[in-house]
């Protein structure tokens, strides 16, 4: 019916008015079934932060609407420090970190709100590292990743690692993220340990698919991003503790078991003690529903009974 | 004699008003926007602000673990090589564009030509650093075999296929400014058009030519979206055009989001806006003087 009002409406007025009185129909039926069939309050949880967990939080939120068709999960990225600022001033429910807060900042959070972050456990990430399909090194070891990346690190070169790459792909392509990204100072703390720093001159990306994209394209290149991010353009590595030890590849496996080294726990913050939807909302994300959708972006799930931390 | 009812006089009265806070508005934008930018960055700028390391370290690490650095010495190099490169691209193309559209061309391509390259000042900058991503790089890897095509080449070109239109108008608008009679006592004294151009019209429009060579600068100093996909954002004093850079705006756009509000990582990018306003307005006013030299004569 709307589409037959909406071909005569069209035919009668002008191009311009046209498009409103079209833009005007299309908003309509949905108003309608809106009203119809949901509660007449929708409730919303606000859900922002962490880029690395934008699509899992996406992916939750869309699989939530199925089963709480009265709740809408609202969710947008920006980085783990965009939602912990946002927690901080009591502006969203959930904040996704890649991070834990720092003391300052729950101070802040407890200064701004009178409530201590909460922090839940999610799911996990292996950091991977990332290389151009080009490049024939199949594992790397903690120690080579700070001879790349540490400040005072000198391996500017493939071939000083004992790589033969392509001509004219000989120079590490270093790719990193900006400096206050979670997941900028995980790989910082994880492969230099406290008290160190990167090296400058990395080609700093905005966002973790950026990083995997850029890889793709460039031969030289290595970078490091969620598993998650993976797409069939890269390769991940296996990652070695030390020079003569088992490296390991980034799989669900090997994070759980803990030998993956550069892996990091996913977490979600509310401020203070979560109630009503917000709790429903952080117990179904724990459920087995919840953590079937973690294995299926590509991330790890909780191990069984992990869910209380 | 019919008196003017008191409403029209009224209301003459508050449009006059109207029109009047428009006019001031202007101002008090702009120095609300600086009062603003400098009140957010004062904290630190008058509190453990080293201007020595500010200007001279080229370390730029805001969440250094072994030990914070505020040194922008690379991001303003960073600035300076992509906006000497675009305006070493963009002034020859757009002077010489001008000089065609007001002089050389007829009346139908003029008009064709003009909105032509206004569209080209239309087009987001998003748009043009998303060229930059994945038109330009994997080309300037081919054609200069170099490993990694985000740098300076790749964010100058950019730059100046940005700054043209402005360059393009605002020197035609010079150009037009010269009186007839310099081209028609040119002409008599028969000179080819070249000549006229060069010798006579460039010369008088100099100013005018010089303010849209500078209003171009500041376009391309102020440049944000393109120049943070196409430059690489590395933070690196180039020694060539084929080293990637960061400039002082992208590093804003880029760590100002996550920066927790009033730490003071987050000050410094203040200051680096008040830098970056700074630039652009000594910019903009001697671009205005000049122009003003013009009108005097």
């Amino acid at each position: 019916m709307g589409i037959q009002v909406r071909r005569s409406s069209l035919r009668v007025v002008g191009s311009a008015a046209g498009a409103l009185a079209l833009a005007v129909l299309a908003s309509l039926p949905i108003g309608c079934s809106g009203s119809r069939e949901a509660a007449p309050e929708k409730t919303v949880i606000q859900n922002t932060g962490s880029d690395t967990m934008v699509n899992l939080a996406q992916a939750w939120a869309e699989e939530y609407a199925n089963v709480a068709p009265g709740v809408s999960v609202e969710v947008s990225g920006g980085g783990s420090g965009t939602g912990i600022a946002a927690l901080e001033n009591g502006t969203v429910d959930i904040a996704n970190s890649s991070r834990t807060v720092e003391p300052q900042e729950a101070e802040i959070a407890r200064k701004n709100t009178g409530k201590e972050p909460k922090e839940y456990m999610v799911g996990y990430d292996a950091l991977a590292v990332y290389v151009n399909k080009a490049n024939p090194i199949e594992e790397i070891t903690l120690a080579q990743l700070a001879d790349i990346y540490a400040e005072g690190g000198n391996v500017t070169k493939w071939s000083e690692m004992g790589v033969t790459m392509p001509a004219g792909a000989d120079e590490i392509i270093r790719i990193s993220r900006q400096s206050n990204s979670g997941t900028y100072a995980y790989f910082r703390e994880a492969v230099l340990g406290k008290g160190h720093d990167l090296k400058l001159g990395s080609l700093d990306m905005h966002g973790s698919k950026d990083v995997v994209e850029l890889v793709s394209k460039t031969p030289g290149a290595i970078g490091y991003s969620g598993m998650g991010y993976a797409t069939p353009e890269v390769r991940m590595l296996r990652v070695a503790r030390k020079a003569g030890d088992t490296a390991w590849a980034p799989t669900v496996e090997n994070t759980l078991s803990q030998t993956y080294p550069i892996a990091r726990p996913l977490l979600m913050y509310t401020l203070g003690e979560p109630a009503g939807e917000v709790k429903a909302y952080l117990d179904w994300v724990h459920s087995p529903a919840g953590q079937a959708i973690v294995r299926a972006t590509g991330y790890v799930p909780l191990p069984p009974g992990g869910a209380e931390k | 004699m019919q008196t003017r009812p008191r409403w029209e006089i009224l209301s003459e009265a508050a449009i006059e008003a109207v029109i009047r806070l428009c006019g001031i508005s202007a101002i008090l934008f702009v120095f609300g926007i600086f009062f603003f930018v400098f009140r957010e960055g004062a904290g630190f700028l008058f509190a453990g602000f080293d201007p020595k390391e500010f200007f001279f370290s080229p370390e730029w690490y805001p969440t250094g673990q072994s030990r914070v650095r505020y040194g922008v010495l690379a991001l303003i190099a960073g600035t300076v090589s992509v906006t000497a490169l675009a305006m070493a691209l963009a002034v020859p193309f757009g002077i010489g564009a001008a000089v065609f559209v007001s002089e050389f061309c007829g009346p139908r391509w003029k008009e064709g030509l003009k909105i032509t390259i206004e569209l080209l000042a239309a087009i987001p900058s998003v748009v043009w650093g998303f060229i930059g991503l994945t038109v330009m790089n994997p080309l300037i890897m081919q054609i200069f075999g170099v490993p990694i095509g985000l740098n300076v080449l790749n964010g100058g070109i950019i730059l100046a296929l940005m700054s043209v239109p402005i360059i393009v108008s605002i020197g035609e608008d010079a150009l037009k400014a010269v009186p007839d009679s310099y081209r028609e006592a040119a002409l008599a004294l028969g000179v080819t058009r070249w000549q006229m151009v060069y010798r006579v019209l460039i010369p008088a429009a100099k100013n005018g030519l010089l303010a849209a060579v500078l209003l171009g600068v500041g376009r391309a100093v102020g440049e944000t979206m393109a120049v943070l996909m196409a430059t690489g954002h590395t933070v690196w004093i180039p020694s060539s055009v084929m080293d990637s850079v960061r400039t002082l705006t992208a590093t804003v756009a880029s760590e100002l989001g996550e920066a927790p509000v009033n730490s003071e990582h987050y000050q410094v990018l203040f200051i680096i806006g008040i830098l970056l306003f700074t630039i652009t307005f000594i910019v903009n006013l001697t671009a205005d003087l000049v122009v003003r030299g013009v009108r005097r004569r």
